[in-house]
Order: C-alpha cells, then structure tokens, then sequence
C-alpha cells in the first residue's frame, strides 16, 4: 500500500537522477544545483530538485533560498520554487535555524525520506535530481529502495582526482551495482587548477593514480567530465547563485555544460528505448 | 571487565569532527597522531567512518591484517618503530573497494566493539576520526566513550 502510494506520488516523474559520490566535499551538493539550474534554463521543462542530506544539507544555501519555509496545502507539501520551472526540497527548510543540528539515527532519517517522496507535491516533473549525503548508508539504501516505485534513470558519481577519493567512489560503485542501479557516469571535479593571471595549470589534487579517467577505464564506467577549480564556483555556492549564469566564460562552466548535456542525452536515449520496448 | 581493561590505559581521548565532508578530517587526525608521536606520545587512532575508511592507506597500512587476542582485536602497529597503533573498519574488508552498505543498527554494533574490545595497551593519546555528519556513528562514539577520558572534540573547516 505504501508501494502504491509512491508509485502515484511519482508517476509524473519522467527521468529521474541521484547525485551520488562515496566521498564528502568533492562538490556533490554544487554539482546537483548545477545541473537543476542547467537542465531549468529550458523554460519547459520542469525540474525539481531533492536533497536528502538530512545532516548536512547544502542545497538551499547553494539555491538562495535560505530562511525558506515548506508550505503544506490540500495536495502535499509544497516545494520552494526557485524559478517557476524549478522546484527543491530540503530538511533545511523545516529548521528553525541553519545552525541546528539534526542528530538523527538511521530510521528518523529514512522517516523523512519516505515523506519527502510521498509527501511533496511535485507535479509534472521532467526531471527529479536526487542530492546525497557521503556514503553508503541508510540515506542510499531508502533512496533506491523507495524509488524502486519509480524508475532511476541511473546515478552520477562525483569524485575528486587523488586516490583518497577514488578510493571511496569505488565502494560506491559497487554499491550501485550491488542494487542493480545504472551509472549514468562519473564527474571529476576539483581536476586541476588554471591561474587567471599566468595561465599555469597546477594539479590541486594530483591524480596520483590516474584520476577518474584511469578508475572509468579499470571499472567499465563512463567519465563525462572533468572539471577545473574556480574560485567563483564556491564563492557563487555562498552566495546562493549559480555559477553557470555568474561567470558563464569560465572553463568550468564550459565543462559542466558538456557533462550536463551528456547526462540529457542518456535521460532522453533510455527514455525513447524504453518506449520502443513498450 | 575486559571493557574497562582495553581503554583504561588510554590517558586522553580526542575526537576529530566535522559536520561537512571532504575538509580534511582524516588527515588532521593522521598529522596530529604522527606529531604527537614525534614529541614522544604514545598514540592511538580510532577510525569510525565505516563507509570511507581513508587512515590505512594515509599511513600505508591499507594491506595490513589484524588479530584478536584474549582482550579483544590487536590494533596495527605503524611504522618502523611500531609506536603508532591504529583500528580501522579497513583492516576487517576482504577487498578495499567492497562497500559497506549497513544501516545505522549494524554500525552502531560495530562502533561499541571498536570502541571497547580494541586491545590498546597504555597511550597518551587515543585519536578518533569520524565520518561527516552527525548521525548513528558519532552518537555511538560519543555514547560508548562517555565512561571515559573523553578530553574533547576538535572541529575541522575549510572557509567556505
């Protein structure tokens, strides 16, 4: 019964994406706002973004919309809008104070998580992306298993180049393939840093052992990007913008751009095969 | 008993945290221990992010194996004077890129074992490096320390 009411919550979601990495601070957060912002420049298409990071939620900083309350009406809880086409929910919204820790065990977390899916009033929605915390826990485990009701299009990892990530997003990894859920591809971030003056290229965080693209390579995943440092990405994240309108010349813009893109393509490409079949 | 024995030798205990992810918490908790040891202390690290376990391979002791002993799991001992001993959930995984993909009740079972059946011997120091958050791992370290010489916590940033 619980099934069937998440399913009909969820039926008017056609493609819908996790945001997943193993690692913390390896730009998760900022690259789900991204790519909610890129996929909503398309005025017709409606997105929502989902952030399920109960302990650490990042996204209404990142989206401006601190101090935001969630309104309740007939029809569910309503998400805050950030422009008409794009819609987010987050515990952020429901505290009193972005300085309250929400100390939660495994079940008070799923809890939420379960009234955010059935509980929300999304609507028609093209595209539903799906924040995480780092991991591979509760979070992810109610994630998948509450969407099992829809269908995922698949996960994008996010990583950093040095091997104290990598070595983190490839529990994830399996951890995906441990439940059967598709990977759209990996991102790296943080993958080397350009110098607006001189124009020297420096290696922030070495890939010691071949980055992502070595990891993409020995695991059979796709890499769909890599993306440079720029200081204007986290400034733009504090203050609540996004990047992509800020500083639309930065090659990071250019790079998120392309990946953005690729993760369209996918969507569209499952979509149209799925149709075929049925 | 053997709970009150395995850390009744440990004189301080510190806890590395966060709240945010990726800010260096690991590797505060590896410098410190390593300059603790360089001003004679002994030290201990506790590494109680079970699904990111980065201490084994920042002191380059990711292949090593541990045993148990009457007390409890043997910590590994790090680096040629063997004065560094470290537990961590990456010693028990039969691969380093198995995931471990538990619910807060197993972590919450496992986080107690390391905290109490660990066979540390006499430290100065005992270093605890936790995931980010502030969920079913951090309020079972802090539940299962509390008898102890919990000395405090150390918060780790980045600017943003």
């Amino acid at each position: 019964a619980e099934a069937a009411e998440l399913r009909a919550r969820l039926r008017a979601v056609r493609h819908t994406v996790l945001v997943l990495s193993g690692k913390g601070g390896v730009g998760k957060s900022t690259f789900s706002a991204l790519l909610a912002h890129g996929l909503a420049a398309d005025e017709s298409r409606q997105v929502a973004l989902l952030d399920i990071d109960i302990c650490g939620p990042s996204i209404p900083k990142m989206m401006g919309l601190e101090g935001e309350q969630v309104h309740q009406s007939g029809s569910g809880w309503s998400p805050v809008y950030v422009e008409e086409n794009l819609g987010v929910m987050s515990v952020g919204f429901l505290l009193s104070s972005p300085d309250d820790a929400v100390i939660w065990r495994g079940p008070k977390k799923n809890g939420l998580i379960k009234q955010f899916l059935r509980d929300v009033d999304w609507g028609e929605v093209d595209y539903l992306i799906v924040d995480t915390p780092p991991g591979t826990s509760d979070e992810h485990l109610s994630i998948v298993q509450y969407l099992s009701a829809t269908h995922i299009d698949g996960a994008v990892i996010v990583t950093t180049p040095q091997e104290v990530s990598l070595q983190d997003v490839r529990k994830e990894i399996n951890f995906c393939r441990k439940v059967k859920l598709p990977i759209i591809g990996v991102v790296e971030n943080m993958s080397g840093f350009v110098c607006p003056k001189c124009k020297n290229e420096s290696q922030i965080f070495p890939p010691t052992t071949g980055g992502a693209e070595k990891m993409c390579q020995n695991l059979n995943v796709s890499l769909l990007g890599k993306v440079p440092l720029d200081p204007q990405i986290g400034k733009s994240c504090d203050r609540g913008q996004s990047f992509l309108a800020e500083a639309p010349e930065s090659p990071a813009t250019l790079s998120y751009r392309n990946i953005i893109q690729r993760i369209q393509e996918y969507c569209e490409q499952h979509h149209f095969q799925e149709e075929k079949i049925m | 008993l053997a709970e009150r024995t395995n850390l009744a030798g440990v004189r301080h205990i510190l806890l590395v945290l966060s709240g945010k992810g990726g800010v260096g918490k690991s590797t505060i908790s590896t410098e410190l221990a390593l300059a603790l040891r360089s001003a004679g202390k002994r030290v201990g690290i506790l590494d109680v992010d079970l699904c990111g376990p980065s201490i084994p391979r920042m002191l380059r002791v990711q292949d090593s194996a541990v045993h148990q002993c009457d007390s409890g799991w043997v910590p590994v001992l790090v680096g040629q004077d063997k004065a560094l001993a470290l537990m961590s959930i990456g010693f028990l995984l039969e691969r380093p890129d198995e995931a471990v993909v538990w619910r807060g009740p197993k972590k919450n079972a496992l986080i107690k074992q390391f905290v109490t059946d660990v066979a540390w011997g006499d430290l100065d120091f005992l270093i605890v490096d936790t995931p980010p958050g502030t969920s079913d791992e951090h309020i079972s370290t802090v539940e299962a320390l509390r008898p102890f010489q919990l000395l405090g916590a150390v918060l780790v940033t980045t600017p943003q």
